[in-house]
């Protein structure tokens, strides 16, 4: 029909669309050798002067990585990856580890500032001066290229009790609560990606909230890809004490380059009790050009454990970049009455592949999850929402409600959900729902009738679907995240 | 007469599951400036075909005829392009967008029609203001705006939200499909007087229905009746009395 025949000429048209976030930035960078051995761990080691504790965790790891197998279970299909063939270290030159904005090279901040980030602590407080409403202050612990260069409103942080540093710098600062916490939640050896992390992290942000201190600000991580052929490995770590609140947000962008880019991170997040912590993803790294070519390859590891009872760990994300995505936030809930939350919306278009979703282990009583997962697919993309909800034995009255709604958008494109649940308490309750649609030509119709362009349109009716979501982000994130989905899937309907 | 909407010879078909199927064949009709002309016809007679090519709907093939609508060659337009030209559709059966909030689905098609017409946009506050002005019109609860389009909506309200979205979005040429369907006498009332009270030198309408009982509130200038893809007949007002007394037969059997 003449619709579906327009619509496949837009995509065509419009899959040019550019990425926005794609430029380089010009800086003087340390960078190690290609590849990954012994010595590469103990440079990266040596030059964040860790102490020895940490070296020796890190050759453990490396040791343990080279024994596992890259798995290959997910739904994706991407060429082998020569792990030799990548750089393991990058840092700006100038003065390892700035103290403070000052110190940070000025080309550095211009690209912060390019990508909308609100470094400057100045130019936040300016904006309380304009007419508009104050807007919340949100501490910014910006990461480039593996090391984390700035981090503001330390000082309003620390009259609270809380601390947002780099994680190299916790690592010497803070090392009990390092050493007690990393790989507690995810072990070394979890998986292939996470043993990799932990043998060559580089930097990453580390968040302590003490008992019964609610965080004064949204703090927020910016993650940036800039070098060449260099694998981004970060590792974040928050605790939340008891009664603690906090919420994190994380952006990630890269430039657009041709050739593939390693990104596998590793987040871990403790609850105790009462505890609460929002951790939420604007993911937008390179997505890779109309056919295929470059972007990120994103092997991520997530998982919180609700380690205190009624904690609460809730996971929130819109995926929309990359070339291939690997990841599955999860929850523990070792608490008795804690509860995990996932809501996500995953956007593929183009050649994108997104193997994506979450896993809720309750293991304590009178715990509860939710999972929100809406897909959507574009052009000749492919997304698959894996979930997994187990009730363990002691799990009594556990409760569990999924819902996985998928859109497609043209007739190129694939979207899979691949549920396992797993319950072994004959009191426990699970509930998966999962539907899946076409934007309708009634509804772009209807839409188009009363003035909106199709790319309005499916604006529109795209934020509509993921609404359930959006509205679990702190509100500038949302607004960032409504624009974003926009632009996504620009052309990807007529 | 000033020329403003000069059907010609119009053809339209559609693809279905038996094959092709024409449904508009040869249809002509003029609607000038600042009249408000009724179609009615029995069931299949291609109404709401004519209603949907009018509006730009892709599903149907045109293939014969023409339209012009203020000069311009309208089925050569996409649909935005024809609503930013003034043509307004009220659906017969409006569409539900599940989760688009419906202030924000009014403000931005506010917003996209007055940016097309080159004027400034609204912002929320004075968006907000006009939006419920207009509701209190059509005795809309504002409890409307906070929900997502047309979803969970009566018939009388998915009615009222197409008058709303024609009162804002001030079209030159309402095309109102059926808008009675579904409709109690109250309704119908207040649903015609939002009609009405937009009638002027500068606003035309097709008013497309089955019943005399609309066109009570809503007085046409002219009344076609419309069988067989085709107007086989035109006339004043007392038309519609006609055919509600004795049925399309006479009418039927005279274009025969």
């Amino acid at each position: 029909m003449a619709a579906t025949t327009e619509t496949r000429k837009t995509v065509e048209t419009l899959a040019h669309s550019t990425y926005e976030w794609g430029f380089e930035t010009d800086i003087e960078m340390d960078i190690a050798p290609k590849g990954l051995d012994e010595g590469i761990v103990r440079l990266i080691s040596s030059k964040k002067n860790e102490p020895q504790w940490m070296l020796d965790w890190r050759l453990k790891a490396f040791a343990l990585w080279k024994t596992m197998e890259e798995p290959h279970w997910a739904k994706l299909r991407y060429p082998v990856i020569d792990y030799q063939d990548a750089h393991y270290f990058a840092q700006p030159r100038k003065k390892p580890g700035p103290k403070s904005l000052e110190e940070v090279d000025p080309e550095l901040l211009r690209t912060y500032e390019k990508l909308g980030i609100p470094l400057h602590e100045q130019a936040l407080l300016a904006g309380v001066e304009g007419a508009e409403q104050p807007r919340v202050p949100v501490a910014v612990d910006a990461v480039f290229d593996s090391v984390s260069v700035a981090t503001t409103f330390r000082k309003t942080l620390q009259e609270a009790g809380v601390i947002f540093c780099p994680i190299s710098e916790a690592i010497i600062e803070h090392p009990d609560l390092v050493q007690k916490y990393l790989g507690r939640v995810v072990p070394v050896g979890d998986n292939f990606f996470s043993a990799l992390n932990s043998a060559v992290f580089t930097d990453g942000s580390f968040v302590y909230i003490p008992k019964g201190v609610r965080c004064p600000m949204e703090l927020s991580t910016y993650f940036r890809i800039n070098a060449r052929n260099t694998g981004q490995f970060e590792r974040t770590l928050i605790i939340a004490e008891e009664g603690a609140y906090v919420s994190y947000l994380e952006g990630c962008t890269a430039p657009q380059r041709d050739e593939n880019q390693l990104h596998a991170a590793v987040v871990e997040l403790v609850a105790m009790d009462d505890a609460a912590i929002k951790y939420s993803t604007v993911q937008n790294w390179y997505p890779g050009d109309e056919n295929g070519k470059g972007g990120i390859y994103n092997f991520v590891t997530k998982r919180g454990l609700c380690q205190g009872e009624r904690s609460r760990i809730s996971w929130t994300q819109v995926e929309t970049g990359s070339a291939i995505t690997w990841k599955y936030p999860s929850c523990i809930l070792a608490g008795r009455g804690s509860v995990g939350e996932f809501y996500s919306v995953a956007v593929t278009n183009k050649h994108q592949q997104a193997d994506t979703g979450t896993k809720m282990i309750h293991l304590a009583p009178d715990t509860k999850s939710t999972i929100i997962a809406k897909t959507i697919s574009a052009g000749k993309s492919d997304s698959t929402y894996r979930g997994l909800v187990r009730m363990q034995p002691k799990a009594s009255n556990g409760r569990n409600f999924t819902q996985c709604d998928s859109l497609l958008i043209g007739d190129q494109c694939g979207a899979h959900t691949v549920p396992y649940i797993e319950s072994r308490n004959m009191s426990a309750r699970v509930e998966h729902e999962a539907t899946t649609s076409k934007i309708s030509e009634d509804q772009l119709f209807y839409c188009r009738s009363r003035g909106l362009s199709d790319e309005e349109a499916v604006g529109l009716i795209v934020n509509g679907f993921c609404r359930e979501v959006l509205k679990e982000l702190p509100m500038e994130f949302a607004v960032e995240a409504q624009k974003l989905l926009q632009i996504s899937l620009e052309g990807s309907v007529g | 007469m000033t020329s403003f909407l000069d059907i010609r010879d119009l053809e339209a078909q559609i693809e279905a599951d038996e094959g092709t199927k024409p449904i508009l064949k040869g249809l002509s009709l003029s609607v000038p400036k600042g009249e408000v002309h009724a179609i009615m016809g029995p069931n299949g007679s291609g109404k709401s075909t004519l209603s949907y090519v009018l509006a730009g709907r892709e599903d149907y093939e045109v293939t014969g005829g023409s339209v012009v609508f203020k000069g311009e060659d309208l089925l050569a337009l996409a649909p935005e392009e024809r609503a930013a030209l003034g043509v307004f559709l009220a659906f017969q059966a409006p569409v539900e967008l599940p989760g688009v909030n419906n202030a924000n689905f009014l403000r931005t098609a506010v917003n996209a029609i007055r940016k097309a017409r080159e004027e400034t946009e609204l912002d929320a506050v004075a968006f907000l203001k006009l939006v419920r002005e207009e509701m209190r019109h059509l005795s809309m609860s504002p409890e409307m705006l906070k929900r997502a389009v047309n979803v969970g909506f009566s018939g009388g309200e998915k009615k009222r939200n197409e008058v709303l979205q024609m009162r804002l979005l001030k079209p030159s040429l309402a095309i109102l499909d059926e808008t009675d369907s579904g409709l109690d006498i109250d309704a119908l009332r207040i649903v015609a007087e939002g009609v009405n009270s937009l009638r002027g030198p500068e606003f035309s309408a097709l008013v497309i229905t089955h019943h005399q009982r609309l066109l009570d509130y809503i007085v046409p200038d002219k009344v076609h009746v419309m069988a067989m893809g085709r107007i086989i007949h035109s006339g004043g007002p007392e038309i519609a009395l006609q055919l509600e007394k004795e049925g399309y037969k006479a009418f039927l059997e005279a274009a025969a």
